[in-house]
Parts: C-alpha cells; sequence; structure tokens
C-alpha cells in the first residue's frame, strides 16, 4: 500500500491527460495497479520501479483515451506557438522593459505554503494535455528526460518544447501571486 | 527566432532557459546565455525564478490518499485476489 500512496495521485492526475473525465481516469489507474500486481514477477530492474509502473499506467490510458477518442470528439492538436513571456514586457530592442522582480525575499515557508500549491495546481491544471503531462513526469514526479521521451513517445525537442511552456506558465503564474513586475 | 550571430537578447534568452538547464545548448549558445546573464539582471532573475519554479514543482507531490481512493483501490485489490486464488 506503501506504493499506492506514493504513486495513485499522480497515477490519476497523469491518466487524466489521456481520458475525458476524472472518473476515467480512477478507473484507469485502479486498473494500472491490477496490472502491476499481476506483472510484478516480471519486474527485471532494468528500469526503476516508478518508470516501469508509469509505463504500465500510459499504455492502459492510452488505449483507454483512444477508444474515447472514437467517441468523444477531441479539440485540436492544442499546438502553441509564440512566446512564453509576454512580448509587452520587452522594449523594442528585446531587452526587459518591466523585468521580474527577484523573489530572493520570499521566505521559503511561503514558497512551499499550501496555498502556493494551489496557485501552481491551477496553473497546471489549465495546461493544455500533453504539457501538464510532461511537467508533471518530470518536474512533479522527478522522472528523467530520457523516461519521459521514451514513456511518451515523444522527440527530445518537443519534450523540452513542452516542458518549457509549461514551466515557464506555471512561472508566470507564481509571479502574479507573488508580486508582479517592476 | 534566434539570431545566429552577436549577444542574445533579452526576449531570445526566456526562451532558451530550459535548453540551457537541459543542456541541450551548442557549446556556442551556451557561452552566449552565460555572458548575458552575467550582465542582466533581469534575466537573472527570470532564470533563478524558473529555478525556484522547478524546486517548487519538486514539493507538489501528494503523498496521502484520499480515503474514497483508497476504498475503491482495496476493493479491486480483493476482488483481484479472489479471482486469482
Amino acid at each position: 500500500m506503501e506504493l499506492v500512496e506514493r504513486y495513485h495521485a499522480s497515477m490519476v492526475r497523469v491518466a487524466r491527460t489521456f481520458v475525458a473525465s476524472d472518473a476515467v481516469a480512477q478507473e484507469v489507474a485502479q486498473e494500472a495497479w491490477l496490472g502491476v500486481l499481476t506483472g510484478i514477477d516480471r519486474f527485471e530492474g532494468r528500469s526503476s520501479l516508478k518508470t516501469w509502473i508509469f509505463r504500465i499506467l500510459v499504455n492502459r490510458a492510452r488505449t483507454r483515451g483512444a477508444r474515447e477518442a472514437r467517441s468523444v470528439p477531441f479539440t485540436s492538436l492544442e499546438r502553441e506557438e509564440g512566446e512564453t513571456v509576454d512580448p509587452e514586457r520587452f522594449l523594442s530592442d528585446g531587452a526587459w522593459g518591466s523585468p521580474p522582480r527577484p523573489w530572493e525575499g520570499q521566505p521559503e515557508e511561503r514558497l512551499l505554503a499550501s496555498e502556493t500549491r494551489d496557485v501552481i495546481r491551477r496553473a497546471i491544471d489549465a495546461l493544455p494535455r500533453a504539457q501538464r503531462r510532461v511537467i508533471d513526469l518530470r518536474d512533479v514526479e522527478g522522472l528523467s528526460s530520457d523516461e519521459v521521451v521514451e514513456l511518451l513517445d515523444l522527440t527530445e525537442v518537443n519534450q523540452r518544447v513542452l516542458l518549457h511552456r509549461a514551466r515557464a506558465k506555471v512561472r508566470q503564474a507564481l509571479e502574479d501571486y507573488l508580486g508582479g513586475a517592476r | 527566432m534566434i539570431r545566429r550571430r552577436g549577444p542574445l537578447t533579452c526576449i531570445e534568452l526566456v526562451e532558451l532557459v530550459t535548453d540551457y538547464f537541459e543542456g541541450a545548448l551548442s557549446r556556442r549558445d551556451r557561452r552566449r546565455f552565460e555572458r548575458h546573464i552575467a550582465g542582466c539582471d533581469g534575466c537573472t532573475a527570470y532564470v533563478e525564478q524558473m529555478r525556484v519554479t522547478m524546486r517548487v514543482l519538486g514539493h507538489l507531490r501528494e503523498d496521502s490518499l484520499p480515503p474514497v481512493a483508497r476504498d475503491a483501490l482495496l476493493h479491486a485489490f480483493r476482488d483481484w485476489k479472489a479471482a486469482t486464488g
């Protein structure tokens, strides 16, 4: 049950980026655990246990998502382009006009307070799903770049783009919360 | 788009921060990046904030399971055990 405590919430979040509802995401995570139980004898330790568990989850979620996709119309490919920082903050020569104010004065307790975490959670939840998946696996769960590339079938470049866009938006949400630009 | 020559501007640098952290910049672009932040308070603050953002994200994991989810899982495990003997 310790493993379950440790990973279940993250698994549901990642599953949710493949399927259309929270209830289905819960189901998928549950199925994945049964897959883990059934397959644990075959776990060869070539990857970390964590990566192995997430691989089972992603496979199930993907299958389920594909099945749903036939009935649920999926909106756009979520392709995003352009700047990750508001261009209005820069002068015409590309230098900062309104630079970020350093957070050095922010006490650690404030950064890790539950209110700050809520701000971050909301920012993540507002991201396009591909970005949400990558930032959750990389920065929240702490998987390596190689692991995430393999798990999600991405190119390295694509993964970095998604991660960068996601981090930049979370940073912006934190900046808005902690006190805006100069 | 990033110009190939000359110093980086701030608006270009902010798009390279993740590539920088991930070690994905060429040696040359890495040098341009570091040379720029050495002389720019705004970009130094931006890069530092991206670091803090990543650190705070690393603390986001929820270690406790809501009772409802826990019950549902225990049920599923029990059914599974019963089915497999």
